[in-house]
């Protein structure tokens, strides 16, 4: 199950523990409040930086199902 | 069949009857390192002595996991081979994730090395072949049991040590001591130095476990088991089928009450299921992270745990206490014999700080990795977890150790700057040689670390180059090629290895280090500039 446009293969090379070691720091001291926020923050920076509209649903997407949630769901 | 340890006699040393002298190196530590640290200074023909307050090898398998590089040091130093055929060769490891496994990992993709990924071999039989080993240099290697540092008085030129025995007290003057006494070294408290880093709050239950069972030679580790109540757990198999397990404890687990065996056996049957197996060795450690600002202090220098200590996920404690002396015996024995002036041993700390550093940058974030300890810290963690079975790339973000690689020493003092004609292919100054395997001139199979190291080599590619007085030279010529007939040592490189991982061309050369290191390599070398990078090499001014 692969999108078009998302490559699942690990790309970070050699920085793979810096970033995630990053990610980790950057939240440190936050509230749970603070820390969605900051999340969602660098997601939008990270899709205006990817600028590809079609990628970002791709990831969207995948990430939903990567989580077991249906792709789309509608309120009630 | 379980380890007999030997015991190891005092034998009463003529200072006791009054006799005074002075050695050039004092050792203080019969681990793995301080051993290792005495045949490598043999080897350079320095007399050390080398004192333990013990009388026997380490009790309990400790130091486990020695990785390749460590290997090619031990077969420098003669003890590789005895390693090998008794240790338990692995490479390939495996992550598991409650009862799935996620994820696994082969250390040694590639063929052409003599040495595999890591051996699993209990420390008390590297100690017990260091020690054999050690006793085959009776004139220089002088090893003292039951001999405990309890005073130490420094001199710019040199230290006083103050030595306990079971018959008395006697000093002993040395021109260097080094430090190989571990995580509480004494040494350490006598110059009352800090150990600066930090210390988490999680501790591992370590155990040894002695069972018939036909898990395979890797190295497995789970993510929330589902017989550990959601903690990590580490399984490694030794020889003479003994089986390491370690097991995650909670903060706030006793380790006194943890450590009974009435409590260690359930937690090993919900791992082993119905077979039987007994307990060898039970231990409980905490997690640290630190290291003395400084490894070399005038005439006292530390090595191994005693300068730094990392925690366990990475192998790099040992390992990087055995590159510690790979670094540290060439320059002593330089010092000592007048080839290099003492700054060069600036150049230990240096080299080995760095090398330090990275086992800690990578045995931290391993560490918390598996003690996440904020709510936002777990939840990247248990999706990198759950996205690790569909998505390739969250593999590769679970760290259950980064494990032991050496460190590069690129771009460090010792280094002479690249040439740029190689482009950055093959091994830029710094790296630690990669072996191959050659023939020799008569055609026999042999590697090419067996044929650099303990001292400078110029490694010259297809024909001699000119190299400055006293610097050996090893020639590798390409297959198909014989070896010049008045080249000295030549090899043969019949596979093409050592063409292609040093990106050699006919004429190039490199100048090796005597730990196996390029210090400077040249597509057109000139006797002028070996002998400058050499002498950068060595610390001296130019010659």
């Amino acid at each position: 199950m692969s999108e078009p446009g998302i490559d699942t293969t690990f790309r970070l090379g050699a920085r793979g523990d810096d970033v995630y070691a990053a990610l980790i720091e950057a939240h440190r001291g936050l509230s749970d409040e603070a820390s969605a926020r900051l999340n969602a923050r660098l997601v939008l920076i990270l899709a205006n930086q990817i600028g590809d509209a079609g990628i970002v649903l791709a990831g969207i997407a995948r990430a939903r199902a990567a989580m077991g949630v249906a792709e789309h769901t509608e309120t009630a | 069949m379980r380890y007999q340890h030997q015991r190891f006699p005092f034998v009463r040393p003529a200072e006791l009857d009054g006799r005074r002298c002075r050695v050039p190196v004092l050792i203080v530590g019969a681990g793995p390192v301080g051993l290792a640290l005495a045949i490598d200074l043999a080897l350079h023909g320095i007399a050390s002595v080398l004192v333990d307050d013990g009388d026997t090898v380490s009790v309990g398998s400790r130091a486990i996991c020695w990785s390749k590089r460590t290997l090619e040091i031990f077969d420098r130093l003669g003890v590789a081979g005895r390693m090998v055929e008794k240790g338990v060769t692995w490479k390939v490891g495996r992550l598991f994730h409650g009862d799935k496994e996620v994820y696994s990992f082969d250390l040694l993709p590639e063929p052409g090395h003599k040495h595999p990924a890591f051996i699993n071999l209990q420390q008390y039989y590297v100690e017990e072949y260091l020690i054999d080993r050690a006793r085959e240099f009776p004139d220089l290697i002088d090893l003292r049991f039951k001999t405990r540092l309890v005073g130490l008085e420094r001199r710019p030129d040199g230290v006083t040590a103050e030595l306990d025995t079971p018959e008395g007290r006697y000093a002993i003057a040395a021109d260097w001591l080094v430090g190989c006494d571990g995580v509480r070294s004494t040494v350490r408290g006598l110059l009352g130095l800090d150990f600066v880093g930090r210390t988490f709050e999680e501790r591992f239950l370590i155990t040894d476990i002695e069972m018939k069972a036909e898990f395979p030679s890797e190295r497995w580790f789970w993510f929330e088991p589902p017989f550990h109540d959601g903690r990590s757990a580490l399984l490694h198999k030794q020889p003479d089928d003994i089986y390491r397990i370690d097991l995650q404890l909670s903060p706030d687990a006793d380790p006194e009450v943890e450590r009974k065996p009435e409590n260690v056996k359930p937690r090993i049957e919900a791992i082993v299921g119905a077979r039987p197996f007994e307990i060898d060795w039970i231990s409980v450690y905490t997690f640290q992270c630190r290291r003395l600002e400084r490894f070399v202090h005038g005439r006292v220098i530390f090595a191994g745990d005693s300068a730094h200590i990392v925690s366990p996920f990475g192998a790099r404690g040992g390992n990087g206490g055995i590159q510690d002396i790979d670094n540290l015996a060439w320059k002593l024995a330089a010092i000592l014999e007048g080839d290099a002036p003492e700054a060069l041993i600036s150049t230990y700390d240096e080299e080995r700080v760095r090398g330090a550093d990275e086992n800690i940058l990578n045995s931290a974030r391993a560490t918390s990795f598996m003690t996440p300890k904020s709510r936002m810290e777990s939840i990247f963690r248990e999706e990198v977890l759950a996205m690790a079975e569909t998505e390739a790339f969250a593999r590769r973000l679970v760290n259950s150790g980064r494990l032991s690689l050496p460190c590069s020493l690129d771009g460090l003092s010792l280094q002479s700057d690249d040439d740029p004609a190689f482009a950055g292919a093959g091994l830029v100054p710094g790296s630690p040689c990669l072996d191959a395997p050659v023939l020799d001139s008569q055609g026999g199979e042999t590697w090419l670390l067996e044929h650099c190291g303990g001292r400078f080599c110029v490694l010259a590619f297809g024909s001699p180059v000119e190299v400055p007085g006293g610097v050996a030279q090893l020639v590798v010529v390409p297959a198909g090629c014989g070896c010049p007939t008045s080249a000295g040592p030549c090899l043969v490189d019949a596979g093409g290895y050592v063409g292609e991982r040093y990106a050699l061309d006919s004429g190039a050369a490199y100048l090796i280090r005597p730990d196996q290191h390029v210090a400077a390599r040249f597509r057109k070398p000139t006797r002028e500039k070996i002998a400058s990078a050499l002498a950068r090499a060595q610390r001296q001014e130019t010659r």
